[in-house]
């Protein structure tokens, strides 16, 4: 019948396999990832925001997405929420009387609600089948539907609640801003960004945005400075803007030619923080705001993304396999010696 | 004590009240899953995209599984630890086991939005090995077909395949090693789920050790649900109850419990979330719940006495079931929030005819088991007992 030693050996492979499932940090830990160098963006300022939302409904037309109704008299593109059908919408804060714009007391304000293209994304690494992949130039979060199972990991992986599934379809999709990257081929660029007539909504290389957002933070409240519109050009692209293609339109950066649309403007009272810069090791859309953004309805991220605690786990446990392989070696060499043919053994174990 | 005796087909009818039942349930669930697939999703259930997964994911897959853990945890006991008297008990184990990852398998196609392209997940060139999705559904996949392989003995003994049974049970020692390993990835996997959802996930449910607690809550539950089938298999078949191995096994049961219960509080006290525990809140309140449930078992069958009682067994199963349930709907469901309803807050609760599919895949298991232990040779042999 059972020795001990055969008890103390099945705890010993049984102990090896229970170790596997605490996690040392060890060589697999799985970094936060960072925003590639020529990674795009969008940076939204609330405080320039006027919350006209014709970036919503650019949005609605250039990803051929049907108006969604909540109103009685269904005259109007009112979603409530970014859902499956509407990737962007401006949100509002509210509070008491709502007299003051970009208050907090008795005030009011806007936030943009979109994909934030984190540089470690969520929705990317709970994805089982690669349908939501981060290009490694442009750092825009895909979505591609015939790769799809439509399990929503994503939607359940997702902080700010960004990518969102089709219920309402046998055939759903998830549907998310991509950036406009279909647009891209022709020199356009993000339709919010093209379409923000106070320049709320600015398109450009996260880098330049940045640094376009600690600008406007270093300047004082109320005065007067030039704020650009569309798409930021950062400060080298002149020298580069020298060679046009064949049709004289679209320059070696690739963008459509446009003329300048920059304006003066009143520097808003903004918190001191770009929203984005570290949330989550960063994200490719920044944001300024006067009224805190968790009220204005962010969530609050520590540097650390969670997708790189979750693959740091399952690194450590089956990086390469080794830990697995190990463990069925010593299940399989302890269950050779206790599995007994049972036509042969009517006493149930080795004896 | 140490002699199993064979096992042997209970036999009777497959035709009775029981059957009846599951079969008018099992009807209903088909038709609620014709709309489902004509319609999609939202037609039937009230998923929406704060709660994008709901009781189909929950309950049929991740507690469905959890509560297929009893081949596993038998398996484990037998031929790792090399307690071969509990013999009997793999058999029957390993058939609920069979039945409910086969189910729970089948169960996700029903909440794929996008199913027919399923296969994605195993084929390279799609399959994402950084997703914790991905090594759940390969382990899985590969479960199912290792106990396929470590049951077919059964229809072979019936079907009178001596020469084939044979060959199999040379090689039998691996697949059942497998089949203790490949539960281990999975199951600990299942909690691994949870932490890419990060702040989303209440503290005391989101854990970088979370993968150990799923794990060695998996095993109890697997001893729960030998105690339940036992004494459900007993009293439905009027057969002995095996009160010999179920006393100590039970035993056994209550040490990986008080070992699952020490790492969880180690890891609530270490990360400072016990705080969470203490708040008048919904998640507290459950919180207190499940404790009580994983607890409950030290006071019902704490003493060798106590553990003799078919009654006390039952209500020790069911307590670490329900303790199981709680674990899981709390980490995905009541401690899961985007934390984003600023303009209107998500809420979930599933509607008629989401709880119809989950109880007709229940439905579906107990036909099954009821027709296969009827027919094969699963149960320990009566006339043999005592």
């Amino acid at each position: 019948m059972t020795t001990r030693r055969d008890f103390l050996r099945g705890c010993l492979a049984s102990g090896a396999a229970a170790a596997s499932a605490v996690l040392p940090e060890t060589a697999c830990a799985r970094d936060t990832l960072k925003r590639p160098p020529e990674g795009l963006g969008l940076l939204y300022d609330a405080t320039l925001c006027v919350g006209c939302q014709a970036c919503v409904a650019a949005c609605k037309q250039v990803n051929e997405n049907p108006a969604e109704f909540t109103a009685m008299d269904k005259l109007w593109d009112t979603p409530l929420d970014t859902t499956g059908h509407t990737f962007n919408l401006i949100k509002m804060y509210r509070n008491g009387t709502m007299e003051t714009k970009d208050s907090e007391l008795n005030g009011f304000s806007f936030m943009k609600t979109s994909c934030m293209h984190c540089a470690d994304p969520s929705c990317v690494s709970a994805c089982p089948v690669s349908a939501m992949t981060k290009n490694p130039e442009t750092g825009i979060v895909g979505y591609d539907p015939d790769a799809c199972i439509g399990c929503r990991y994503c939607v359940a992986a997702c902080p700010f609640g960004i990518p969102k599934y089709q219920y309402d379809s046998p055939t759903g999709k998830i549907g998310k801003c991509e950036l406009c990257r279909h647009r891209h081929k022709d020199g356009h660029y993000s339709a919010c960004a093209e379409v923000c007539p106070t320049g709320a909504t600015l398109f450009g290389r996260t880098e330049d945005l940045l640094a376009e957002a600690k600008r406007r933070l270093a300047l004082k409240p109320g005065e007067w400075t030039t704020i650009p519109r569309g798409r930021l050009r950062p400060a080298q692209e002149k020298v580069l803007a020298g060679g046009e293609d064949g049709k004289g339109q679209k320059h070696r950066h690739g963008w459509r030619d446009e003329p300048d649309q920059s304006y003066q403007a009143q520097v808003g009272n903004y918190l001191q923080h770009v929203y984005g810069e570290t949330e989550y090791g960063g994200t490719q859309v920044l944001k300024l705001s006067a009224v805190n953004f968790q009220k204005a309805g962010l969530p609050d991220l520590p540097p650390k993304s969670s997708a790189a605690t979750s693959e740091t786990i399952q690194h450590t446990l089956y990086g390469g396999l080794i830990m697995p392989i190990a463990v069925l070696a010593g299940l399989t060499w302890v269950a050779k010696r206790n599995v007994v043919p049972e036509d042969d053994d009517q006493k149930g174990g080795k004896s | 004590m140490s002699a199993h005796h064979p096992a042997a087909p209970v036999g009777g009818k497959l035709f009775n009240t029981a059957t009846l039942v599951c079969g008018v349930l099992i009807a209903a669930m088909i038709a609620v899953l014709f709309v489902r697939f004509i319609f999609g999703l939202g037609a039937v259930t009230n998923l929406n995209d704060g709660y994008p997964w709901g009781i189909w994911v929950v309950f049929d897959v991740i507690i469905g599984s959890a509560f297929a853990c009893g081949g596993f945890s038998v398996a484990m006991l037998v031929y790792i630890f090399n307690r071969g008297h509990y013999h009997p008990l793999v058999r029957p184990a390993l058939l609920a086991s069979l039945f409910g990852y086969t189910l729970a398998g089948v169960g996700v196609l029903f909440d794929l939005g996008r199913w027919w392209n399923f296969w994605h997940i195993l084929w390279p060139g799609y399959a994402n090995p950084n997703s914790v999705m991905f090594e759940v559904a390969v382990c899985i996949s590969a479960y199912v077909m290792v106990m396929w392989i470590e049951f077919s003995p059964v229809f072979m003994e019936q079907w009178g395949l001596k020469v084939q049974k044979q060959k199999l049970e040379k090689v039998l020692f691996f697949f059942i090693a497998l089949g203790t390993l490949l539960p281990m990835m999975h199951q600990s996997s299942l909690g691994t789920m949870l932490v890419v959802m990060g702040p989303q996930v209440n503290p005391l449910w989101q854990t970088p050790i979370v993968p150990l607690l799923y794990l060695l809550s998996a095993i109890t539950i697997g001893y729960g649900i030998v105690l339940f089938e036992s004494c459900v298999a007993a009293s439905a078949y009027r057969r002995e109850i095996e009160i010999h191995l179920l006393q100590p096994m039970a035993k056994i049961m209550l040490g990986v419990l008080a070992a699952y219960l020490a790492v969880r509080f180690s890891d609530l006290i270490v990360r400072g979330a016990l705080g969470h525990a203490l708040a008048p809140s919904l998640e507290a309140f459950f919180f207190w719940l499940e404790m009580a449930c994983f607890i409950a078992p030290f006071a019902i069958v704490g003493t060798p006495a106590a553990r003799r009682n078919p009654a006390r067994l039952f209500v020790a199963g069911v307590s670490i079931m329900l303790g199981g349930i709680l674990l899981r709907v709390n980490g995905f469901l009541i401690g899961y929030d985007t934390g984003l309803g600023v303009d209107h807050g998500w809420n979930y609760f599933p509607s008629i005819a989401e709880m119809l599919v989950t109880i007709g895949m229940f439905a579906l298991e107990v036909l099954g088991y009821i027709i296969i232990t009827r027919r094969f040779p699963v149960l320990p042999h009566e006339a043999a007992t005592h």
